[in-house]
């Protein structure tokens, strides 16, 4: 008996120090990055990050607003193709494979989920965007970088959703099948509603892994700094803008790219912001 | 996807950790420390300087090294100031400065590549220019296939970028890029990849790319083929040395410093940074 006291508040200690340390570190890192863009924001009013004619740092212009376009439009044209096709194939595996195929299926996803993101940079860069090339010219785009991240996220997804779906207790599907309901029936007016927060935050995990992605996006992107015009058009994301000129910027250059990160991380916050009140709004 | 989260916050954990010992340690070190030198200049030598340094002072401990980057204009001014025991300069010297005295450690030549299936063989300086400014768009125009020109250029603050500008003067903002791409093996994959791309690298990656198979060509200049050979005699147009400068003879640990940098044993650590090295006298 005592001994089990024990255990518990020893744990409970782990725990509160596993906690503390992962909550430091989020404000370590953003404190970090408000010390090291400090020597720009303190000179330059931050609406000139908005107002500036074009992004040319050493120049001294810094518009970052093409840029978070660029972002914004990349990850929500991923995620407008990764949804779909993620919720239809974790619906596949858990209501319309037979099992034999379910399973190769799932562990088919799950090795997509784990190919390194240089992997499908590198894909993209030699076939992706020759073909797209071909196409209309210059092949590095807007497109090329949302097909890039649908691939991406579209495991995190399915999986994600997968597992929502499963957490489903299993007389809910019972009984809807003693009342007759048919499968999409079933699907329609049990498994979705009662999966759905889990699937909402497997979409915001997704959200936050194609606004974050660096290389692949830097690969296939074609990073001109610009607000397209087409889905053929050139873009540069906030990230692959730090790991482009992070390794040679200096002063300012180098101030300002912090700057673009404090902006990556409060894109970030409000996504996860908007998540918690969807959330609630589940259950309301 | 719990586990991974968890895994990434040990890692990081783990990290600071070893940051946090890491700069004791550095610390401990630098009380250790006899002999100083400070260098300052050019943010194009600095990082092979900063890579040389790290091998001179696992080589002599006890040595401890400076290197701060503020452009070679810094590097003059701090060197004759005396704030600098060298310089760090990525031109030749100019005619008012022959009170300094130059070391050169390594060259840097920048080569316009196509890929292997142009037709297009030459291009003027001015073609060049024109192409990169949005002035020429289509191969038709320079005796090539009609294709649109998709125009390759480097991100801000590349060396290869300023070498660039600065021959064909022009400024960044000046030109219309189509593909903005960071490193020289980016640079050259990019072009792989597209019959009708125009862009700029390194000479000794592209040299070394080319020569593996890689389907690229590699522009002449002036005439002047563009090879590591060429920039090493110094009749490739698109070049500038890479220089270490004193205010006087350099003595001691500068001087011992600086024979290190321009000796064979530097040679791999200056064409790791796609640099040329210089002959060994």
């Amino acid at each position: 008996m005592f001994q089990s006291v024990q255990n518990d508040a020893l744990t409970c200690w782990v725990l509160r120090a596993g906690a503390v340390i992962s909550a430091l570190v989020m404000l370590l890192i953003l404190a970090f990055l408000l010390i090291e863009s400090w020597p720009v924001l303190d000179q330059i009013t931050p609406a000139r990050f908005f107002t500036d004619t074009s992004w040319h740092p050493i120049e001294g212009t810094y518009n970052l607003t093409p840029m978070l376009s660029g972002t914004l439009l990349a990850s929500m044209g991923a995620l407008l193709l990764a949804i779909p096709l993620g919720i239809t194939s974790a619906l596949f595996i858990v209501f319309y494979a037979p099992t034999h195929l379910a399973l190769p299926y799932k562990r088919m996803i799950e090795l997509l989920a784990g190919i390194p993101s240089v992997v499908f940079g590198f894909w993209g860069l030699t076939t992706l965007v020759p073909l797209i090339n071909q196409l209309h010219p210059p092949g590095a785009s807007l497109l090329a970088a949302i097909l890039v991240l649908t691939l991406m996220i579209l495991p995190t997804i399915t999986l994600t959703t997968y597992s929502a779906l499963k957490a489903v207790p299993s007389e809910f599907l019972h009984n809807a099948a003693a009342l007759g309901l048919s499968r999409w029936g079933m699907i329609h007016g049990i498994a979705f509603p009662a999966a759905r927060s889990g699937i909402v935050a497997g979409v915001i995990l997704a959200a936050g892994r194609a606004i974050g992605e660096t290389m692949a996006v830097l690969m296939v992107a074609g990073n001109v700094v610009q607000h397209p015009e087409g889905l053929f058009d050139p873009i540069r994301t906030l990230a692959a803008n730090i790991a482009l000129e992070m390794a040679y910027a200096m002063g300012d250059h180098r101030a300002v790219l912090f700057v673009s990160g404090l902006l990556l991380m409060l894109l970030v916050m409000v996504l996860s912001a908007m998540a918690s009140k969807i959330g609630k709004n589940q259950y309301a | 996807m719990l586990m991974i989260t968890t895994h990434k916050r040990l890692l990081l954990f783990s990290l600071t950790c070893l940051a946090i010992g890491f700069g004791w340690f550095a610390s401990a070190d630098a009380n250790a420390a006899s002999q100083r030198l400070v260098l300052t200049g050019s943010s194009t030598v600095a990082p092979l300087v900063g890579e040389i340094v790290r091998k001179y002072e696992s080589m002599h401990p006890g040595v401890r090294i400076d290197v701060q980057t503020g452009g070679s204009s810094r590097g003059i001014n701090d060197t004759r100031n005396g704030i600098a025991d060298i310089g760090m300069v990525s031109r030749a010297l100019k005619p008012n400065e022959k009170d300094l005295h130059a070391y050169t450690i390594a060259l840097d030549g920048v080569s316009v590549i196509l890929h292997a299936s142009n037709p297009v063989s030459v291009l003027s300086k001015q073609q060049i220019a024109d192409i990169y400014t949005g002035k020429i768009t289509n191969w038709k125009s320079v005796g090539g296939a009609d294709a649109r020109i998709t125009v390759v250029n480097k991100a801000e603050g590349r060396s290869t970028l300023e070498l660039f500008l600065q021959y064909f003067q022009l400024k960044n903002s000046q030109i219309k890029p189509h593909i903005i791409i960071g490193d020289n093996p980016q640079g050259i994959k990019t072009i792989t990849g597209n019959p009708h791309a125009v862009g700029y690298v390194s000479i000794g990656a592209a040299e070394y790319e080319a020569k593996r198979g890689a389907p690229i060509r590699l522009l002449a200049l002036d005439g002047v083929d563009a090879s590591v050979a060429h920039v090493h005699s110094g009749a490739f147009p698109l070049s500038r040395p890479l220089n270490l400068i004193t205010s006087h003879v350099p003595q001691g640990l500068a001087q011992h410093f600086i024979t290190f940098a321009r000796s064979q044993q530097t040679h791999e650590l200056v064409e790791a940074q796609y640099f040329v090295p210089i002959s060994a006298e």
